[in-house]
């Protein structure tokens, strides 16, 4: 591992001044050691933000969840306001990692987190995310694992998170700090596709911080949850996922959002399949021509070509599963 | 950052990178230490205070090997900077016991032979307290499922599943 300095800041102004002279925050850590350690990440100056006061969970009255960027995943997942509102959070996070990394990570570098690529991941590999201009070695090697959504010539990288994928489901919003004051990014636009800059993955400006994820109200009742196909059966990144919220009144499917994962370079919503099912009852043959939408746009490189299927089967169980059997 | 930089150029010497002061208590006593910033909470318990019941497996969060309590809840200590931990609480398997009188949980992986080479067992102890203290205990299928950050080569996996639910029952 490179050397760093190490700060522990307690106020948000310390943060920023401090991220503004180019120091890298660190919060639950569990990303950004790991890829220390391989030389991925070789920040000179480590800021510790984990006294700042990020900590909360909160639902105002009007049905807002705000959950603070510093919320462990265990305890996001766990708090009653999130389980009994947004059973697709609680799921999506309980769905990922092991135990201890749950007590460990925070929502905020949840959505942070980088790519498990195996190319990024090895130094030694060309890799335009890691460094730019050396090519990708993914695009022509082993690639089972990888994007079919959102890829470019540049990259082919997923991202990795679960719950993004339902925060993206739900339409969140990210609440950002930075020198500049405050401001809100819709997350559609917090995590960027890859284009001819695979580098740059998110919105954050230089010493902007995370300060909470904001899920909107929906309208209720409001049925949801999430789904993760994987190679094993717990602690495994995803193949495919699929996060499901249906709002069902007088028989008819007023809303619905839906987002997959293990399949973007971004989370990825899912419009098409969204427009299908809104003014429809639900029924068999509904999920099944519903999800038929789900990959729609797919560019399946030469080993992933079994996640096109796969996608549409996740999304037409997991319509099932939270729509019911009509 | 150069595409040379990446493999070729060594990390210095550990005695010209920064370090910094750092007071935590281990298994109820006071330690304050200089370490290099890098050193993760596993090296700090091994190298520098020779508790070498945590074992270092695959280094990288995947295995669970490594896996103690910090104020109470299961974490992995290989991938925990100790510069981070002022203030904490750390507990290991080496402070488990009470004197001579093991913990429920460690008698139970000897009375129901729940390890085998036992490398993973330490880890597997103390992500077990964890799991029982989080209450996540009420089937086999539970168990395993929030169990699943430890793994065992042995395959021990069903006296471990054993040992975690009969204790749960106990305490």
């Amino acid at each position: 591992m490179y050397p760093f300095t190490y700060t522990r800041v307690s106020g948000t102004r310390e943060a920023l001044a401090a991220g503004r002279e180019g120091g890298r925050y660190i919060a639950g850590g569990t990303t950004l050691v790991d890829l220390m350690r391989e030389s991925v990440e070789r920040p000179g100056a480590l800021v510790d933000i984990s006294a700042l006061p990020l900590h909360e969970v909160t639902v105002t009255e009007d049905g807002v969840l705000r959950i603070g960027a510093l919320v462990r995943m265990a305890d996001a997942a766990a708090h009653p306001d999130v389980r009994t509102a947004y059973p697709v959070i609680s799921q999506a996070l309980e769905l990922s990692a092991s135990a201890q990394l749950r007590n460990m990570a925070t929502i905020g570098g949840n959505i942070m987190q980088r790519t498990r690529c195996t190319y990024f991941r090895d130094v030694t590999a060309p890799c335009n995310k890691r460094e730019p201009g050396t090519g990708c070695a993914a695009r022509e090697g082993v690639n089972r694992a990888h994007a079919i959504l959102g890829t470019s010539d540049a990259c082919v990288a997923t991202h990795p998170s679960d719950v993004a994928v339902a925060f993206a489901a739900l339409e969140a919003n990210v609440h950002l700090l930075g020198p500049d004051g405050a401001r809100t990014v819709p997350f559609a636009d917090f995590l960027l596709r890859p284009g001819d800059t695979p580098r740059h993955e998110h919105a954050l400006g230089q010493g902007e911080l995370i300060t909470a994820v904001e899920i909107p109200a929906h309208p209720r009742p409001l049925r949801s949850g999430y789904l993760k196909v994987r190679d094993r059966q717990s602690y495994e990144f995803a193949l495919t996922s699929a996060a499901v919220a249906l709002h069902i009144r007088d028989g008819v499917i007023r809303e619905a959002k839906v987002a997959t994962g293990g399949v973007g370079t971004v989370p990825w919503k899912l419009p098409a399949v969204e427009q299908h099912l809104i003014g429809e009852r639900p029924s068999e043959t509904l999920w099944t021509a519903a999800a038929e939408h789900a990959a729609d746009g797919a560019r399946p490189l030469a080993h992933n070509g079994f996640k096109v299927d796969l996608l549409k089967r996740t999304v037409e169980r997991q319509l099932r599963i939270v729509g019911g059997d009509a | 950052m150069t595409t040379e930089s990446a493999s070729r150029i060594p990390p210095p010497a550990e005695e010209t990178a920064p370090s910094s002061d750092v007071t935590l208590t281990v298994n109820g006593k006071l330690h304050s230490l200089r370490v290099d910033n890098r050193t993760s909470l596993l090296d700090l318990l091994r190298e520098h205070l020779g508790l070498t019941g945590s074992k270092t497996g695959c280094n990288a969060g995947a295995c669970g090997a490594c896996t103690v309590l910090v104020d109470g809840r299961r974490v992995n200590s290989c991938l925990t900077l100790a510069v981070r931990l002022e203030g904490a609480e750390v507990t290991t398997v080496e402070g488990l016991a009470d004197g001579d009188e093991l913990h429920p949980l460690q008698q139970a992986f000897i009375d129901l032979d729940a390890a085998q080479c036992g490398f993973c067992t330490p880890g597997q102890i103390m992500s077990g307290v964890g799991c029982i203290r989080e209450g996540h205990t009420g089937s086999g299928e539970e168990i395993r499922e929030w169990m699943s950050g430890n793994i065992c080569r042995c395959g021990c996996y069903v006296n471990i599943v054993r040992a975690v639910g009969q204790t749960a029952g106990r305490i």
